[in-house]
């Protein structure tokens, strides 16, 4: 098997690595797909589907799916953005976000993603779900309606932290964030330093203590949309 | 308390305190003491040594598991749209008024629980429930007083069996009133075979041989995907890995499909003929049942088969003699999840989890149970096999049409004369089908189940195969004076019941979806909500991740594309300007309430609706 492979993203060629994922080359070649659950370090999940691509037509999520040569993938068409739009809109009617008072507003990446697609409201109903906060531990707390279902604080705890502090329990949209113990964050072995505690995309998961610390100018998405890093790194 | 201790620790211990019989495990807590609480839940995590939060995860995950206490009989009755058409209402109503309890409640002394559940795999006989593990079917509402009163007096469930359905429905081990209702017999898999013979001519063959015999005969698979057989099979005997597992899918959870009922029934011991020359042609020890809960009352005749399969030399060691053939089968339950048809889901159940699909690539040929190669085939395509080499591939490629060979079993229910199990040519017409079945009336046909498509009159006379109307099996039909929209509206509260909710748009899509048909069924809906419909529905087939996902959308999206001026004549642009949903009289009732009169410019004489 050749050690270097050729795809083809939005026109653009570029060259892979067998092994790699969609968005791992796309990455490497400064493409920014969109994607919300998956995060560089963590065994790819695909849940979000906010990367979902067409590859030779058909939907993919780039961040679960090999490449191959030749193939030919479609992100920013309209009919791609679209399905994208459709997909964050979910993620913010499913919850409760209310960005204006949040302690992850200007860093939060949902919010960002919101910014980057020019989403100012979204096109479906609110569900306004009835969550509960869990506050029980000195210094995290979990917001249970901000959580998007990402499992990085899943997978970070298991496969980075070397436990197994969170999961999910029961299915569909009942479908929710859970500690390992009987109800209380506080009754696990979480410490604030482990690393599933830095990894939540939105504010569901939050250093207690921490809120407001940096002025709204110098947050991470104040002045530079979410993915502008790796585009950055095409440009150069 | 310490009973408990002692009965979870004997049944972790029973299953070897393995992780991966988890559900096992649950399912054994959960028939002894009626629940899996928290204490049972602690209990189990630490005698196998795995994280709680993982047996809280599968706990609440599976419709037959419960942490909170159910009680001794639980009373499952079915709410498909099927039964509904039946009358099922009225036995839920019965149920109601003598238990005291509606759906989800447990009578007070904490004896018998009521629950509603999606399709139990007997449309052809509805309505119909599970009574612990026993069916009951054709309910009425004397019906279901009579099984209270008699529950109240002896609490067994099995008593309330009065009467044998045909065949093995009457065997020692089954004792069940479920009829077979086979109207068509036809000649792959309801005719005679000599037991043994298919596996004596694979024996005879090499692996490779077997592999090329299926593939001449062209099978496809019969869950409704239709990939071919030998193809996958030789996908895993090519696989790398130190064991191969067959694993056969009897989770048939589409609504109105019964077929793997009546095969597990009646042609048990030609299905596990199937998975043995399978497991031959992978090169596989080990074979799954994987047994949905629902017809859990056929587990003992199962397991009474597999046991004189091994005494006849059928399975275990050097199968009919040919040394270094070793394979056997276990029956793995299902605790009430449609998504576990999923293969990659069932994969997951199988390996004691919750029954989330999989990603993939890796295919579970390549990785699949417990990461080791595995084939999972339908009951009915295992079943195929065995003829194919009793009469070779050249007969059952002569059955069916050129891209579809074979025959298949069609499970019809619905408004018809004679609902029941038929076994047709492929490329079969569908008014043919209908024609049969005694349905010539069908104002609309819903082929493959809720996953499939609502069809009209103009796409009757399409045929039945892998490249026209693709289905697993299950038709439902409905005559005049039926409500399509009432139809579509039933299967998107079961694809919201059944999503597992790992990904976005299968998890929030098919409620927004739901939440917009029912405004549209109560009057409220605009002529712009059938656009959102369409494009709402589209992104959730687009972008979900398996197969549940990707068909959830197809009550609406079906039904708007064959039955659109349905919707269309609810659908109206409201006269005063506002939006439709809005209710004027809602908003401003608070106000008037405090104002102790009623308001001046919407006054309520002229609301119109």
């Amino acid at each position: 098997m050749s050690d270097r492979v050729t795809l083809t993203i939005d026109n653009v060629q570029l060259p892979g690595r067998p092994g790699q994922t969609i968005l791992e080359a796309a990455d490497e070649a400064g493409i920014y797909i969109p994607r919300l659950c998956h995060l560089k370090g963590l065994q790819p999940f695909g849940s979000c589907r906010v990367c979902t691509v067409l590859v030779n037509g058909r939907p993919q999520a780039a961040c679960t799916q090999p490449i191959s040569q030749g193939m030919v993938i479609e992100s920013s068409t309209e009919q791609v953005r679209e399905i994208r739009k459709d997909l964050i809109d979910m993620l913010f009617v499913e919850g409760n976000h209310f960005c204006m008072f949040c302690e992850k507003s200007g860093n939060c990446e949902l919010q960002a993603m919101a910014y980057r697609f020019g989403i100012t409201a979204p096109r479906y109903p609110y569900m306004f779900p009835s969550r509960a906060i869990d506050a029980s531990h000195p210094d995290i707390m979990i917001d249970h309606n901000r959580c998007i279902r990402c499992a990085r604080c899943v997978r970070a705890s298991r496969d980075l932290d070397g436990k197994e502090v969170f999961g999910f329990v029961n299915r569909g949209p009942h479908k929710e964030l859970a500690v390992n113990a009987a109800a209380r964050l506080v009754d696990t072995n979480v410490d604030v330093t482990d690393q599933a505690i830095d990894v939540c995309p939105v504010g569901a998961i939050l250093k207690k203590r921490t809120a407001y610390a940096v002025p709204i100018g110098r947050r991470k998405y104040d002045h530079t949309p979410i993915g502008s890093e790796i585009e950055g790194a095409r440009s150069q | 308390m310490s009973d408990l201790r002692h009965g979870i620790r004997d049944i972790c211990q029973a299953h070897g305190n393995d992780p991966s019989r988890m559900m096992d495990i649950v399912q054994t807590v959960q028939v002894r003491y009626g629940c899996v609480g928290d204490e049972a839940i602690d209990l189990i995590a630490t005698t196998v040594s795995t994280p709680r939060v993982r047996v809280a995860s599968l706990v609440s995950f599976y419709a037959f598991f419960s942490s909170r206490p159910r009680g001794q009989v639980v009373i499952r009755l079915c709410n498909d749209i099927i039964d509904r058409m039946h009358g099922s209402a009225r036995s839920a109503r019965a149920f109601f008024d003598d238990l005291g309890i509606t759906f989800g409640q447990t009578t007070p002394d904490g004896l018998i629980s009521l629950e509603s559940v999606p399709c139990i795999g007997l449309s052809d006989q509805a309505p119909a429930a599970l009574i612990n593990d026993v069916p009951v079917t054709y309910l009425t509402s004397d019906a279901a007083h009579d099984i209270v009163m008699q529950l109240r007096a002896h609490m067994d469930p099995q008593k309330l069996v009065k009467s044998f359905g045909d065949g093995n429905n009457a065997h020692p081990l089954v004792r069940s009133v479920v009829r077979n209702n086979i109207r068509l017999p036809g000649p792959i898999i309801f005719s005679r075979g000599v037991r043994g013979e298919a596996i004596r001519k694979a024996l005879g063959m090499s692996p490779a041989e077997v592999i090329r015999t299926v593939k001449t005969a062209r099978l496809r698979g019969r869950g409704g995907a239709g990939f071919p057989t030998g193809m996958k099979w030789e996908f895993c005997r090519s696989a790398d890995g130190a064991r191969k597992f067959v694993v056969c899918n009897a989770d048939e959870g589409e609504p109105g499909t019964f077929k793997d009922r009546v095969l597990l029934t009646e042609r048990a011991d030609r299905l596990f003929a199937g998975m043995t020359i399978a497991g031959y042609a992978i090169g596989a020890g080990e074979g799954m049942l994987y047994l949905r809960g629902e017809y859990a009352y056929l587990r003992a005749f199962l397991e009474d088969v597999l046991t004189t399969r091994r005494r006849d030399h059928l399975l275990g060691v050097a199968i009919l003699g040919k040394k270094g053939f070793d394979f056997d089968i276990r029956i793995q339950m299902g605790a009430g999840a449609y998504v576990c048809g999923e293969e990659t889901a069932l994969i997951s159940s199988c390996e004691g989890l919750r029954g989330d699909p999989k990603t993939r690539p890796p295919f579970p040929a390549q990785k699949g149970y417990l990461g080791f190669p595995t084939v999972v085939n339908n009951v009915e395509t295992l079943c195929c096999v065995p003829k194919i080499l009793e009469e070779g591939p050249a007969t059952f490629g002569g059955h069916g049409s050129p891209g579809s060979s074979g025959t298949k079993l069609l499970s019809i229910s619905g408004d018809c004369l004679r609902p029941g199990i038929y076994e047709v040519e492929f490329g079969i017409a569908l008014n043919e089908v209908l024609k049969l079945a005694g349905a010539d009336d069908a104002i609309a046909v819903q082929v493959g189940g809720p996953s499939g498509q609502l069809i009209g009159p103009k796409d009757y006379a399409r045929k039945i195969c892998f490249d026209d109307l693709a289905t697993g099996g299950s038709i439902m039909t409905f005559g005049p004076g039926r409500d399509v929209l009432k139809t579509a509206a039933c299967f998107m509260d079961f694809f919201v019941d059944e999503s597992c909710g790992y990904c976005t748009p299968c998890r929030v899509g098919n409620v927004l979806l739901k939440e917009r048909l029912e405004r549209i069924r109560s009057g409220r809906g605009e002529p712009g909500d059938l656009d959102y419909l369409q494009r709402l529905g589209t992104t959730v087939k687009t972008a979900s991740r398996c197969g549940l996902g990707q068909t959830s959308a197809n009550p609406i999206l079906t039904s708007l594309a064959n039955f659109r001026p349905r919707y269309e004549a609810v659908v109206k642009a409201n006269k005063d300007g506002f939006n439709s949903s809005f209710d004027v009289r809602a908003a401003v009732s608070e106000a008037e309430g405090i104002a102790g009169h009623s308001s001046v410019i919407y006054p309520q004489a002229t609301e119109e609706r």
